[in-house]
């Protein structure tokens, strides 16, 4: 591979392939997008971003290629078990591995993520439970996991109400940073590393009025955030020509930050690009828009049909940019994995399915009175009048032969 | 014992919490050297710096969201929306995600952001400044909404939002920032329940429910009736989620008649909440129906026509003649 820089833009119509005539025709230069791996295996180079790649030694992309697997295997179960009724809904997220699992394992544990509800792969780099993360989508929780263990929020699902969150949150470790310089904790040692946010949204959610408020806060205070949008070019049906005209990189320009396009089914330069930026932020210097370009091969969610609204010959075109494949040809050239690698991935994959096969059924039915619990954090005498209620009507179902007839 | 007005003692509210409690932070536009459009914040950048008393870009939805993610962190942010009519760019984030947050976590996380709005009318002002949303807010599970009437409670309210782990809206009655009063500093005032009613006047013969703005109108009426020889009992309701229903509850039960009235329409309102509660909890007591007086089912009107849209004394006369007429 010669030249890394790609150029590449937006297109009109639903013709991936339209992308060097749509570029044209806009009259400008093209925006250059950063890859380091091609869907042909071979590494090419970067005159920025090399030096990232060169630190990833064979047991880190072994490592990438595992967390690909295993993701992309979790995704297939949970998309069966939808199918079979144990889940209302499914977001699959097959094509956007690298995107993923490149940036969630270049965050730091002190680093703090917010997620829309599709970033499974970045939850698994978090070490989110994944069986937790089903809880959602069986409608038994509307957040499964701890964000405190991990790191790793809740997944949001108001399109981009959690980017000024993330903005806020880094707000707080500015302030936090120079509360301990003031206090000199810096010079006693007893300072926390440096920690940035990262916030996850995609082409559709780049249209959301939050988006926009979040990136003027960020430039405003030079928050420590990186504003990572993976652009898989389709809203639902909605193709990303009708979100923006021009690169969504591009928009942080007129914000006064960085805005870097990368080849989103490359994991090493996704994990490059956002090493890099996550530093930026942390060293104080403000925020990065990332644009994965990326591809969402599947639907929407398990209630979607891709086949309304696109051709089944664009979905075939990125298919053969597969980023698994494409490190699979990598490994391989460089003798890095061999055929007992990928055995023992393959069959990971099957145990990893097994376990959330086993948790979904295994999983209990919460108790509407956690959610009266839940609902205030102090005493609130509204709730503890309905709660009284309920208990006294559910009471006067005891005995009777139905237990589901409690009405819970 | 003090006498300051009601901004002023939010403002001395503001200043307790900041020193008190070094995550406390405020955020909202223009309030940082001018002190807020209302001077409620005057001279807090001064003592506290721009770290802690941020002025921010002008964006409603941004300064909750970020004040949510502040929260997150540790802090505490107390949020000042301009004017009422302007809080509706940030409703998404409270009523979607600052309410919510507490629940959907399962217990994990807490937002204990405050919100500050000035609400109502009475000021002959333009369009949207004039507005008494809180049955908008009231309706959402997870907020706390509070409105103070009177100096010493804007000054004790404020640092109890501030020190709830649940998030609080507090409407300020923007026509009474210049209402001087009596404020007892002492930390006696803390023990004080935020979401409690207050009986303001006793009375036997009927009980008017307001709060905020109305609060004065409702103690003038009662003077008023009290000449034609009828004993009103006046409840400021302080708290609007939660209500305080056993008080009205126990003075209804004494005077058998129960008027309500808030600025904002009476359709969907508070007003009506009450009414259907009390209904329940007080129907043999009561003498006639709970009688509602209110704004109209119009958007708020021009500030020339405003006094016929506003509660008044009058109307409130009115509503207990046809209470006492069943």
């Amino acid at each position: 591979m010669g030249a890394t820089h790609l150029p590449s833009t937006e297109f009109d119509g639903t013709d991936v392939d339209d992308q060097l005539e749509a570029e044209a025709a806009l009259g400008e230069p093209p925006v250059e997008m950063v890859q380091l791996l091609g869907p042909d295996g071979k590494l090419g180079t970067d005159a920025m971003f090399s030096e990232y790649a060169e630190r990833l030694d064979a047991e880190k992309l072994r490592g990438f290629y595992a967390d690909m697997t295993a993701i992309r295997r979790f995704d297939q179960e949970a998309t069966a078990l939808q199918r079979q009724g144990q889940l209302a809904l499914w977001v699959p997220l097959t094509g956007q591995e690298a995107a993923q699992i490149g940036s969630g394992r270049a965050s730091q544990p002190q680093d703090y993520i917010f997620p829309t509800y599709r970033e499974h792969g970045v939850a698994l780099t978090r070490n989110v439970d994944l069986a937790e993360l089903l809880r959602q989508f069986r409608g038994i929780s509307n957040g499964g996991w701890n964000p405190k263990d991990t790191n790793f929020h809740l997944y949001t699902l108001v399109l981009a109400a959690q980017t000024p969150h993330a903005v806020g949150y880094a707000m707080g470790i500015q302030r936090d940073q120079r509360l301990a310089e003031a206090n000199g904790m810096a010079e006693s040692g007893a300072a926390e590393p440096k920690a940035a946010v990262m916030v996850y949204f995609g082409d559709g959610a780049s249209s959301e009025g939050d988006v926009h408020e979040s990136m003027v806060f960020a430039s405003s205070y030079k928050a420590p955030v990186v504003f990572f949008c993976q652009n898989n070019h389709w809203a639902i049906s909605v193709p990303t020509a009708v979100q923006t005209r021009i690169p969504l990189s591009n928009r942080a320009k007129g914000y006064g930050f960085p805005g870097i396009r990368v080849d989103g089914n490359d994991v090493i330069a996704v994990h490059a690009v956002t090493e890099w930026a996550l530093e930026h932020a942390r060293q104080g210097n403000g925020p990065v828009l990332i644009e994965a370009f990326t591809y969402r091969v599947g639907a929407h969610t398990t209630a979607d049909d891709p086949t309304k609204y696109r051709a089944s010959s664009e979905e075939a075109m990125w298919r053969a940019k597969d980023p698994l494949e494409r490190l699979e040809k990598y490994l391989r050239s460089e003798d890095m994995a061999d055929d007992a690698f990928f055995k023992q991935v393959a069959a990971d994959g099957d145990e990893l399915a097994a376990y959330i096969r086993k948790s979904t059924y295994d999983s209990e039915t919460p108790d509407i009175r956690t959610a009266f619990a839940n609902t205030y954090v102090e005493a609130h005498p509204l709730v503890a009048e309905e709660l009284a209620w309920f208990e006294e009507y559910t009471a006067g179902f005891a005995g009777e032969d139905t237990a589901e007839g409690a009405g819970h | 014992m003090t006498t300051m007005t009601i901004a002023k003692a939010i403002n001395e509210g503001l200043r307790a919490t900041l020193s008190n409690n070094p995550k406390t932070l405020l955020m909202g536009e223009d309030i940082g050297p001018l002190g807020g459009v209302y001077r409620v914040t005057d001279g807090l950048i001064g003592e506290f710096g721009a770290d802690r008393v941020v002025d921010t870009p002008l964006a409603e939805s941004g300064i909750v969201g970020t004040a949510i993610g502040l929260a997150l962190r540790g802090y505490v942010p107390v949020c000042e929306i301009q004017f009422d009519g302007f809080v509706f760019p940030g409703f998404n984030q409270i009523t979607t995600q600052l309410a919510k947050m507490h629940s959907r976590s399962n217990g994990n996380l807490t937002v204990p952001v405050v919100i500050r709005i000035p609400y109502g009318g009475g000021i002959g002002s333009i369009e949207h400044h004039s507005e008494s949303p809180e049955a908008l807010f009231a309706h959402t599970a997870g907020l706390r909404i509070i409105t103070p009437s009177n100096p010493h409670d804007a000054y004790w309210m404020i640092q109890q939002a501030v020190d709830c782990q649940d998030p609080v809206i507090v409407f300020e009655p923007k026509r009474r920032y210049w209402l001087k009063g009596e404020v007892d500093t002492a930390t006696a005032g803390l023990a004080e329940d935020p979401f409690k009613a207050h009986v303001v006047r006793e009375g036997s013969d009927a009980t008017v429910v307001v709060y905020g703005p109305l609060v004065p109108v409702a103690l003038a009426a009662a003077n008023a009736a009290a000449e034609d020889g009828r004993s009103i009992e006046v409840i400021d309701l302080r708290s609007i989620s939660p209500i305080d229903f056993d008080t009205i509850e126990a003075s209804v039960k004494k005077t058998g008649r129960l008027i309500v009235s808030h600025e904002a329409p009476t359709f969907g309102g508070i007003g009506g909440e009450i009414a259907a509660r009390i209904g329940e909890r007080a129907f043999h007591s009561l003498e006639a129906p709970v009688i509602r007086v209110g704004g109209f089912h119009m958007p708020y009107p021009v500030a020339k026509v405003e006094e016929d849209y506003l509660p008044d004394i009058d109307r409130i006369l009115e509503a207990l003649d046809r209470a006492f007429s069943y």
